[in-house]
């Protein structure tokens, strides 16, 4: 689609949706190439709802999370075009692909705030994390010292961070991974956000403290009523967190649906191979057929053939087409539009008809 | 089998099979001492026993501290053992001097999670391959390219590729070398050390189908270390779960995972997250933190988590014991198996 229609077409967004995003290109210059990890996505995020992003390395879900936040880094990368419609809290409707950089700063910590894999890279070692909530409180809130403080050991309790007061004045160097993610959820949460973007937070986290760390997110995003943008490859986390589901693949959204129907009904080949190909616990999928005699040999997995294309080697057409089993000539000629193939089911492949 | 002899090692019964047997096996790390601070040791690995069978997978799990990763690499002597038996094919490699260990190396290979760090980024592939084919006597070019050729189209890569560099190929690929490098002395036993648990999952199911073709096709006996039940549970034919540098159950992968004996193993299989929105969950969310390893519980190492935990799992170290046929759990709570 091209910029001049985009932006002829008035502004406007659904009521019960936060943020609407419509074609957004994000291209990074390297070596002189042109690299478009983002090449067209488009996302609804729903009011007080999680919406996953699901995809592997190179499928852009983190550059769209950093293109939201504003924080591509210039000036090897770039937003080259497309909307993301936020509605503020004052209820005026917002392109945040345009917004002045002062004001994009009120938004991002005041409405919109983001947390990361590794907390580590964005708290700061020379301060308590006592320190860091209070400072944000103070910058956001315009509240004083003593009362930011009150506010920091508040959050460390909502996080369910044992021995609050104590560990107030905790660096983050003395905290496991586990609670560094619950004090950059704490930190995030201080300013009491419209929008909570999370990146693979729990990816570098052990299987047990990531059990802890989703049901405190889950909980949170329930009592305050905040929308959350959870970036994952975990299909299993994705079923535990989502209401919502969008499924990346090199740069574009290829289906975004109900968390129930993308796992029941998947109407992109991309999608349905994802699915059948990660192992399951049998305990959850009694039906699977195994052998199991020892040492015997069991089913083989159903495997996507080839890999992810490089964002800066895109083949034409549907970047998917050459993985695709169910690929025809028009696949490969151009790139089919993000059709709706039931009510809030939206799927961008030619034959979606036939899965 | 009854509990093990006081002092002694815990002992899983030998099979006549068993092309690799630990027993005891302890590694222990002095840190620390320096600007003052007191010396500590941590007891990385304690008392760790079990055994893999001729043509086996056999899964290692277990989260950060488990001692995992030091059990697969004091089994190769890429560590020394503070003390145990690596009984190989009836060798104790434990004891084994420099010469011999060479020897030995040719029979275990090891392919490390991250393909890209292990792999010489200025050498190219066919390199990179003869570099292991001549480690232990030289070959004859044409043999060499021959044999290259072979292990390329073995683990599924094409034979023109080898002219290229390790940057050149994608996650997948570069771990297709690993495997192809580790197969060129033909061992018997690899350690799998996380060896997918790097990679995009559309790329995982490839590489878990190449290592069971290699496990029918070479007879290979193996041993994956992995954090990912799913995954373990559907390549392994029996799983040894670790917590805190020791074994808390031993069990055949679908036995162990349909009915977990122990409390730790039912805890990591409920924290699972299942790709199933429709799914039932029942989840047992553990409080708190792994302790460190410098500081290791009393007792039983999981007590300090554990939602069954009494009084008297703080005094004992609960032996490996055999609660069912080929079943082994640490635990004294007889009365919650």
């Amino acid at each position: 689609m091209a910029m001049a229609e985009a932006a002829a077409e008035p502004a406007a967004i659904a009521d019960e949706t936060l943020l609407q995003i419509e074609g957004l290109r994000t291209h990074f210059r390297k070596d002189g190439a042109v690299v478009r990890s983002v090449d067209g996505v488009d996302l609804r995020i729903p009011r007080g709802r999680t919406l996953a992003v699901v995809g592997e390395s190179g499928s852009g879900k983190s550059v769209t999370s950093l293109s939201i936040m504003r924080l591509i880094p210039e000036p090897a990368g770039r937003i080259v075009g497309g909307r993301m419609l936020y509605r503020d809290r004052t209820g005026r409707l917002l392109d945040l692909a345009r917004l002045p950089v002062s004001e994009m700063r009120r938004i991002r910590g005041g409405e919109i705030s983001m947390i990361f894999q590794e907390p580590m890279t964005s708290l700061n070692p020379v301060f308590t994390v006592g320190d860091q909530i209070a400072e944000a409180v103070a910058l956001h809130a315009g509240k004083d010292r003593a009362e930011a403080r009150r506010v920091a050991v508040e959050m460390l309790r909502l996080v369910e961070i044992p021995a609050a007061e104590r560990r107030v004045d905790e660096y983050p160097h003395q905290m496991s991974g586990g609670m560094r993610q619950r004090v950059m959820i704490a930190l995030a949460l201080s300013c009491r956000p419209s929008l909570l973007i999370a990146d693979e937070p729990t990816t570098a986290l052990d299987v047990t403290i990531q059990a802890q760390i989703l049901d405190l997110m889950r909980r949170l995003q329930r009592e305050i009523g905040m929308s959350m943008l959870f970036v994952t490859h975990n299909l299993g986390v994705v079923a535990e967190i989502a209401h919502e589901v969008a499924v990346m693949y090199a740069g574009r959204v290829v289906e975004q649906a109900g968390v129930e129907a993308i796992f029941a009904h998947p109407r992109h080949p991309y999608t349905e191979g994802l699915i059948a190909c990660i192992p399951r616990l049998r305990r959850h999928a009694p039906g699977q057929q195994r052998d199991r005699e020892p040492g015997g040999r069991r089913h083989r997995l159903v495997a996507i053939p080839g890999s992810i294309p490089s964002p800066a080697a895109l083949p034409p057409g549907c970047a998917f087409a050459p993985r695709c089993s169910r690929a025809v000539d028009a696949c490969r000629l151009e790139i089919p539009d993000l059709v709706e193939v039931a009510p809030g089911h939206r799927s961008r492949c030619l034959r979606w008809r036939d899965l | 089998m009854g509990p093990a002899a006081a002092g002694g090692p815990t002992a899983v019964p030998s099979r006549p099979a068993d092309l690799l047997r630990v027993q005891g096996l302890r590694k222990h790390f002095p840190v620390g001492g320096g600007w003052g601070r007191p010396r500590v040791v941590v007891k990385a690995v304690e008392d760790v026993s079990f055994a893999v069978p001729r043509g086996h997978i056999v899964g290692l799990v277990g989260e950060s501290g488990s001692g995992k990763t030091t059990v697969g690499r004091a089994i190769l002597r890429l560590i020394e053992p503070t003390a145990g038996r690596v009984e190989f094919d009836g060798t104790d490699v434990a004891k084994l001097g420099a010469a011999a260990l060479r020897r030995f190396r040719q029979r275990m290979q090891i392919i490390f999670q991250d393909p890209y760090s292990s792999l010489n980024p200025r050498m190219r592939v066919d390199e990179i391959i003869a570099e292991a084919l001549t480690a232990q006597a030289p070959m004859p070019r044409a043999e060499r390219r021959d044999r290259t050729e072979r292990l390329l189209l073995r683990v599924g890569l094409r034979p023109e590729q080898m002219r290229r560099y390790p940057h050149e190929f994608s996650g997948g690929q570069r771990q297709r070398i690993g495997i192809a490098r580790a197969l060129a002395v033909e061992p018997d036993f690899i350690v799998a050390d996380e060896a997918v648990s790097a990679l995009d999952v559309s790329v995982q199911a490839q590489v878990l189908n190449l290592l069971q073709d290699l496990r029918e096709d070479l007879g290979l006996t193996m041993l994956f270390i992995g954090h990912d039940l799913a995954v373990v549970e559907y390549l392994c034919d029996e799983i040894v779960v670790m917590y805190l540098g020791r074994v808390m159950e031993i069990g055949p992968s679908e036995e162990l995972c349909a009915a977990p004996s122990h409390p730790y193993t039912r805890a990591l299989l409920s924290a699972a997250p299942i790709p199933d929105p429709a799914a039932p969950r029942s989840r047992i969310v553990l409080k708190g933190d792994i302790p460190s390893p410098v500081e290791v519980p009393s007792g039983c190492v999981f007590r300090t988590r554990c939602p069954h935990s009494v009084a008297a799992c703080a005094t004992v170290v609960p032996p490996l014991v055999e609660v069912a046929p080929g079943r082994f759990s640490a635990c004294i709570r007889e009365d919650i198996r």
